[in-house]
């Protein structure tokens, strides 16, 4: 959608942001929780990409990890309960001009949300969405999700989770127009920044599942890969991220990975005891909808009125 | 059996002057009796005449040939002036065969001697069972006292074109512009404007069908009628409810309109889907109706206010999201083409079941606005209405239109463009330092949205409870004042409506009270008693929340006061109903709980547009209890 002409008064800052100017309030997440990393990855993004605080919106749904947005100075958009893909949609299709993230928990995008997510990979805009997954419900205290391991014991399920937890990686590179599909683990920043900022850097829909510890209610749920740092397996490629020296020590499982081999990246995101971290896929031709849908029309008084007595032609007697 | 010939033509006939005629056109779906009447439609409001036309639908896509369920086609009002509704009982049928007709008997739809045109090809049918049940429904038909002319349609047609089952329609009215004594020229340029997107030699095929039609008629039949048009001095379209609404959207400002596949609301989103990006606009497909409500949400929070167009199941399923635009004060129209329900109920059919959940919809208290036009002319105007009070009010404003209105056809005056009717630009604009994002007013409950892009506006939105910061808020007193907050823009609203017009005298007996599509047949029902020497007026609300101003004042100044809707409600003359449990239809509740009146209602879900004759019985009935 074009805008008008007077809509576009665009004012040029050069003005530098400090971390200070993108952060608000003091989050109310439980010490140790992921999400805490997410927002210092995501702020520290801001930053140093020059994000301007108004020209920036981070729409939620409902979770512990929706609170995101209530934590950043720009815009925000705390939504209801799974919805919070297609109100992104509609800004970003009436606002291109805008750069919008989404934060989505597990319970938002993969259960409530779950139609939304598989048409909002179809869409394919120009999105960046975190899905914050820690496998269980938070807000509503510990109730079994759809990527909880099975038998996980919840409240809902006090004798452990009946089914086996679905993968979001492998459902996203299922999907028509996926063009970006990555995988992050809340206990290693360096590689948390460095995917969250190839992914804003992606145009089109990136989807990035972060693997986060919840304290409060799955301790000890990510442990074994926490503590044994080679069920981590770091994805490199020279089109997509490169390791760090320092990282590379710590890590020492890689994988040569081109993340234009979607059979590949089908096959590695399925793999659980040693789970990838890094960029699983990138197609950078997909189209993006907002773009497809545009009219090419500029908007005046003068088009409107104009196409409007057409059609009122068309219906003169 | 053999039939009567009732076709020879004895003499010249003399072509009777009529003041209004209702004609249906009937067939197998597919048959093309659907556009013969559109066509038939537009010829006489070229014409000069009123019309109201109402489509016949079947319920399935591909009912069975010859049933009672599959007849399709189209029912024209035709009158000397404007017409403001369906009217009562057709005067005359063109028929494709008799099966399509015996529902239109079983349901009354025609009037006792109503001329029957019917095609008479099934009468020789090789089938025993069909040429076997023709003959048995034309002898019941004609013991029943109906007109049955007898007309060999097919055959004629085939002498122009291999394949009569194509084109008959285009014959048929030929017939009919002889009945009515149409211009057969203005017919010609009907055909030319229906087929425009199709070759010349279409239209040419069309034209001679339709001469055809017209020359048998010339020779055949004893009969024609004239209804003098009374042509208005001002340039008028025709248009379906659903156009006028889609019409209303391209108008309005507004520049995307979000939505879900749904009867009876979707054709007018098809339209739209055809014209809107001509004006740098577009229609979204979404994945289903709560993702359509929450893009509309997404896009009116960033940009203009947005539209959602959807029926009754859509609007269930679009609640929760309403309620999260009202708490987040963001603009929204919200369009609910009702239809019977509840549930999937009966998806095609009139009904206003709708007015509870539009008012009351989403949980806890979630003030919204909601209107209904009355007429055709009224989708169009209140689209526009409805977007400025959405973005002058930040609130949702819902419009009930339903599938009678969606459907049917009237002319209308053209309308005159206006630059005012189109949305400002955003503001883009610096937000004042201190200024906060739901400063509400102390007394209005307003406050001014900061939109994304203007600096100093960075702030959250959120369903959750939020205080003048749009910080989330638990707080006793922040709570108590954002819904007083909310709960006061309804009231500002109201203090700029003005009161509804009567219908009529501003005292009397009996005030009959509507809402939406009822209006045309209260109101002629209303204009027959007067003539009749009866005291009834009324008056047709198009905002139902909030109200009009003076509706009170009005009513008290009846001795008795009833609604007429297309809802539920219990007759007080049932066994085990009393006024313990009698449950009123929608607007009498509304009415009666906030002017402490004693509204009376009649209601009825028929699934059928209420008809003047009805009106007129129930008025009667209630003037004498």
């Amino acid at each position: 959608m074009k805008s008008s002409a007077t809509d576009c008064l665009l004012k040029l800052y050069d003005e530098q942001h400090g971390l200070e100017d993108y952060q608000s309030g003091v989050p109310r997440w439980c010490t140790g929780c992921g999400d805490n990393a997410i927002l210092a990855a995501v702020q520290r993004l801001c930053r140093d990409e020059g994000l301007r605080p108004e020209k920036t919106v981070f729409v939620s749904g409902i979770g512990c990890s929706s609170r995101f947005p209530h934590y950043m100075k720009t815009y925000g958009f705390h939504g209801i309960h799974g919805r919070a893909l297609p109100v992104a949609e509609g800004i970003k299709m009436v606002r291109p001009d805008l750069t919008v993230f989404v934060n989505t928990g597990d319970g938002d995008c993969c259960s409530i949300g779950a139609a939304h997510w598989i048409h909002a990979i179809r869409y394919n805009m120009n999105l960046t969405v975190f899905l914050h997954d820690n496998q269980i419900y938070g807000l509503t205290k510990k109730q079994a999700s759809p990527t909880s391991p099975i038998g996980t014991k919840s409240n809902t399920t006090p004798r452990g989770s009946y089914l086996d937890a679905l993968n979001p990686l492998t459902i996203t590179l299922g999907v028509a127009n996926a063009s970006f599909v990555a995988q992050a683990v809340d206990w290693i920043p360096e590689s948390l920044f460095d995917i969250v900022k190839a992914a804003y850097h992606h145009q089109g829909l990136s989807f990035v599942r972060i693997l986060q510890r919840c304290p409060e209610w799955l301790p000890k749920s990510l442990d074994p890969w926490m503590q044994d740092p080679d069920r981590i397996q770091l994805l490199h490629h020279e089109n997509a991220l490169h390791l760090s020296p320092g990282l590379a020590k710590v890590y020492k499982n890689h994988l040569v990975h081109d993340p234009m081999d979607m059979n590949r990246a089908r096959e590695i995101s399925g793999h659980e005891d040693i789970i990838p971290v890094g960029i699983l896929y990138q197609n950078r031709e997909i189209p993006r909808y907002e773009e497809t849908r545009q009219t090419g029309v500029l908007r005046t008084t003068e088009t409107v009125r104009k196409g409007f007595e057409a059609e009122l032609d068309k219906y003169s007697v | 059996m053999t039939a009567k010939n009732p076709m020879k033509k004895s003499g010249k006939s003399a072509t009777l002057t009529l003041k209004e005629h209702i004609v249906e056109i009937i067939s197998d779906s597919g048959e093309g009796a659907q556009r013969c009447g559109q066509s038939l439609g537009s010829i006489a409001a070229r014409m000069g005449n009123g019309i109201w036309t109402t489509e016949i639908i079947p319920a399935e896509i591909r009912p069975p040939a010859r049933s009672v369920a599959g007849a399709s086609g189209n029912r024209i009002r035709i009158g000397s002036s404007y017409i403001t509704n369906g009217g009562d009982q057709t005067d005359l049928v063109v028929a494709f065969n008799e099966q399509v007709l015996l529902g239109r008997v079983r349901d009354r739809e025609l009037k006792p001697g109503c001329i029957i045109i019917l095609e008479s090809m099934w009468r020789k049918h090789p089938d025993l069972n069909i040429s076997t049940a023709y003959s048995e429904t034309y002898d019941r038909l004609v013991a029943a006292g109906y007109n049955v002319r007898e007309t060999p349609m097919e055959q004629e047609c085939q002498l122009l074109n291999a394949d009569p089952k194509r084109g008959k329609n285009m014959f048929a009215l030929g017939m009919l512009c002889y009945i009515y004594s149409f211009d057969l020229q203005m017919a010609r340029e009907q055909i030319a404007l229906t087929f425009g997107k199709k070759a010349q030699s279409v239209i040419d095929a069309n034209v001679k069908l339709l001469e055809a039609g017209h020359k048998w008629a010339v020779a055949n039949l004893d009969f024609s009628f004239s209804i003098p048009a009374t042509p208005t001095q001002q340039p008028q379209i025709v248009t379906n409810g659903n156009t006028a609404l889609a019409l209303g959207v391209m108008a309005s400002g507004m520049e995307l309109c979000s939505m879900y596949p749904i009867t009876p609301a979707t054709s007018a989103s098809h339209y739209l889907s055809d014209v809107f990006e001509k004006v740098g606009g577009i229609v979204h497909q979404a994945e289903d109706e709560i993702a359509a409500c929450a893009f509309a949400i997404g896009a009116s929070y960033a940009s203009k206010c947005t539209i959602t167009i959807t029926s009754g199941p859509g609007y269930s399923l679009k609640q929760e999201a309403i309620g999260l635009a009202v708490m987040a004060e963001i603009p929204l129209v919200v369009v609910n083409v009702q239809r019977g329900g509840p549930s999937t109920g009966q998806p095609t059919k009139i009904e206003q079941g709708d007015l509870m959940c539009a008012i009351f919809g989403s949980h806890g208290d979630a003030p919204k606005v909601v209107m209904a036009p009355a007429t055709i002319e009224d989708c169009f105007y209140s689209i526009i209405t409805a977007r400025k009070i959405a973005e002058a009010f930040n609130m949702v404003v819902v419009v009930l239109s339903d599938a009678s209105l969606s459907s049917s056809q009237q002319p209308f005056n053209r309308p005159q463009f206006n630059e005012s009717w189109l949305a400002p630009p955003i503001d883009q604009s610096p937000v004042p330092e201190g200024a906060r994002p739901y400063d509400w007013d102390a007394t209005t409950g307003l406050a001014r949205r900061f939109i994304p892009g203007q600096p100093g506006g960075m702030h959250t939105v959120t369903g959750l409870a939020h205080d003048r910061d749009s910080h989330v808020a638990y707080d006793p007193d922040i709570n108590q004042e954002s819904l007083r907050a909310r709960s006061l823009k309804l009231a500002a609203l109201q203090k700029t409506l003005t009161a509804p017009e009567v219908h009529g005298e501003a005292k009397g007996d009996l005030l009959l009270i509507g809402w939406g599509s009822t209006k045309g047949a209260i109101d002629e029902a209303v204009d027959a008693l007067r003539a009749e020497g009866e005291k009834v007026s009324a008056i047709n609300l198009r905002f139902l929340q909030p109200m009009q101003p003076g509706i009170k004042e009005i009513m008290q100044r009846f001795k008795k006061v009833m609604t007429i809707e297309i809802n539920w409600s219990d007759n007080p003359d049932e066994e085990i109903i009393d006024e313990a449990n009698r449950r009123y239809s929608s607007l009498a509740i509304l009415l009666r709980s906030r002017y402490l009146v004693d509204v009376d209602c009649w209601s009825e879900v028929r699934g059928q547009p209420v008809k003047p004759s009805t009106i007129r019985r129930i008025a009667l009935a209630k003037l004498k209890k």
